[in-house]
């Protein structure tokens, strides 16, 4: 290639933002390997989705069968009966939802304050929210289960909530949005009469709901899915959630019947709720995980 | 401070407490009262507790189970970590070519993240369950070795530790993927010009490119190993079989909740206070260096 072409080649490929095209074969490999991984991720979901069709036996026969059978609806309703999971599935929805919107909104207060506020002790606020990262659950489990005991909160949907409410990251995320959020409109605002929680109301909260929603996705997983703290605060079946109700379900000894079809049922309603929301936000999803990081 | 622009005496306290409150309350006074109890002889049920200095560290540190506990708990956060980090890096590469469908494809590699370790733990336990499994059947084809995780600890820590990387797989290719998408097309092309493979541009400019993004998620799934995959653990193997999957979450647990040991639990506790204040401090190295990605 003569050496003014290949500039207007590159100027060409420049203007697509694209790379050199692919030849066919190049694309069918692309294609034939991430086929590849999306199978092997999928492959345990889709074993237990084939279990939770089939009946004991099927389960159990050898070799072992990789097809749908045709006893979804009856495992499903008596997995649903056996292991209440209505109410399993309120308590996560409560806890999960719970979680993420207090996170939320106590982070969007002390962001706000932080940012738009001189006051003494606001770098040891900072500071503060800062070390719960380095504070998770199990390194302060013994005293923190005798705080909600004396506040009479086991078993209860506060004490399932409350104490994993304060967020660093959501805090840092708010904190690093209104950052960029121009200061000519906290002044026009101000010209206009409103005063710090007018401008919070009607002028951030507006401009905040792609960090909320982004937020939201990621809060809701890790309060649908946390299993600690709720094994530890719960001893009731009416206030389990799902993630742990469902280990009931589990045989522990050699004589019990084995009824896996009705638990792999079991953990598939179990692990839908938080799958379908994020492939549902998943733009939201992504820019959560990312951003709160930052 | 040109940013601040609004007065008050008593407001910006008002819109800390909620945060503070929780903060104090559920833990700063709790991990400090675990300091405390980690001196104290306590009586499990009621009476005073007796102060013994560091008689709490030394009972755990001269036990085996304990030096156990950490080992597991290391065998398992580097499992986790290498397989979830290295199989994300590998799966993101992909997903980051130019081909059609992408968007369909992404959506297809980053939901198992939704997934509980403790429900991905159950749906494993049945792929490796030693009668019925999927696992162990196919592997009886080609060798005699019985693959039963409960009589062999080491595959039952293949398993908890496969099952973690699972769920944590999600979230290593939605970073990496974004770290991929940080590097500037201009640089990828240069190099090709200079007539570079896949392979060796893969080499020279993605993984250098990357190792902030690479050394973040590290330490993020090597704390998520150690503090956040207890219900893997509980919901699956019980630390068993013969403690060979007890990471020391799990000990700390049943040391303090079914043992009713407090003294040695909050005495864990402290330690495992220490790791992740390590690991932090490590994770801030990298917030420092962001800049590259």
């Amino acid at each position: 290639m003569l050496a003014a072409e290949r500039v207007t080649v590159l100027a060409a490929e420049a203007e697509g933002g694209r790379a050199r095209r692919r030849l066919p074969w190049e694309r069918l490999l692309v294609h034939a390997l991430l086929l590849i991984s999306v199978g092997v991720i999928a492959f345990p979901l889709y074993y237990a989705f084939v279990i939770s069709t089939q009946t004991v036996q099927e389960v159990v026969q050898k070799p072992p069968r990789l097809l749908p059978s045709s006893h979804l609806a009856e495992n499903y309703a008596e997995a649903w009966q056996r292991s209440r999971m209505a109410r399993l599935l309120l308590n996560s929805t409560i806890v999960a939802v719970g979680v993420a919107v207090g996170k939320i909104a106590i982070s969007m207060l002390s962001a706000f304050a932080i940012v738009y506020f001189v006051f003494p002790g606001r770098q040891l606020v900072f500071w503060m929210i800062f070390v719960t990262l380095m504070l998770p659950i199990p390194v302060r489990i013994l005293p923190t289960y005798e705080v909600v005991g004396n506040l009479g909160w086991l078993n209860t949907y506060a004490g399932l909530t409350v104490p994993l409410m304060a967020s660093a990251t959501a805090t840092f995320l708010f904190r690093q949005f209104y950052l960029t959020v121009p200061n000519e409109l906290a002044e026009a605002a101000q010209l206009d009469g409103a005063g710090a929680l007018r401008f919070l109301w009607s002028f951030l909260l507006p401009l905040s709901w792609a960090n909320i929603a982004a937020l939201f996705v990621v809060l809701f997983i890790y309060g649908w899915n946390e299993y600690f703290w709720p094994l530890l605060i719960t001893n009731t079946e009416e206030m389990r959630t799902v993630v742990i109700g469902l280990e009931s379900l589990i045989p522990r000894s050699g004589t019990e019947l084995p009824t896996w079809n009705l638990i792999m049922a079991g953990a598939m309603m179990a692990l839908l709720p938080p799958v379908a929301v994020i492939i549902v936000m998943q733009r939201w999803f992504v820019k959560g995980l990312i951003e709160s990081e930052k | 401070m040109k940013r601040t622009v609004f007065r008050s005496r008593w407001l910006p306290y008002a819109l800390v407490l909620p945060q503070l409150l929780v903060t104090l309350v559920f833990f700063f006074w709790p991990a400090g009262k675990s300091v405390y109890l980690s001196l104290f002889k306590s009586p499990p049920f009621g009476g005073r507790d007796i102060f013994v200095g560091a008689e709490n560290f030394v009972q755990l540190l001269t036990t085996p189970e304990y030096y156990d506990s950490v080992i597991n708990s290391f065998v398992f956060a580097v499992g986790v970590t290498a397989l979830s980090v290295a199989a994300g890096l590998a799966v993101a590469t992909l997903a980051n070519q130019k081909v059609r469908g992408l968007v369909l494809y992404r959506t297809a590699l980053l939901w198992p993240y939704g997934i509980a370790p403790a429900v991905a733990g159950i749906i494993f336990l049945f792929i490796f369950h030693p009668a019925y499994g999927v696992l162990p059947y196919f592997l009886s084809l080609v060798t005699s070795y019985e693959f039963n995780w409960l009589l062999k600890g080491w595959i039952a820590m293949c398993l908890v530790i496969v099952a973690t990387a699972w769920t944590q797989l999600g979230y290593n290719i939605a970073f990496f993927l974004a770290g991929l998408q940080g590097i500037p097309d201009s640089v990828m092309e240069a190099a090709s010009v200079d007539g570079a493979g896949p392979l060796r541009k893969f080499a020279s400019i993605v993984v250098p490119l990357l190792s902030p993004v690479t050394f973040y998620l590290v330490v993020v799934n090597i704390v998520f190993a150690f503090f956040g995959a207890f219900g893997v653990i509980h919901a699956v193997t019980q630390g068993g079989p013969g403690g060979a999957t007890e990471i020391m979450v799990f000990k700390l647990w049943k040391d303090g909740f079914i043992g009713l040991n407090l003294g040695s639990s909050a005495a864990q506790s402290v330690i495992l206070m220490a790791v992740v204040i390590g690991l932090t401090m490590l994770e801030f190295r990298f917030a420092e260096k962001k800049v590259t990605y």
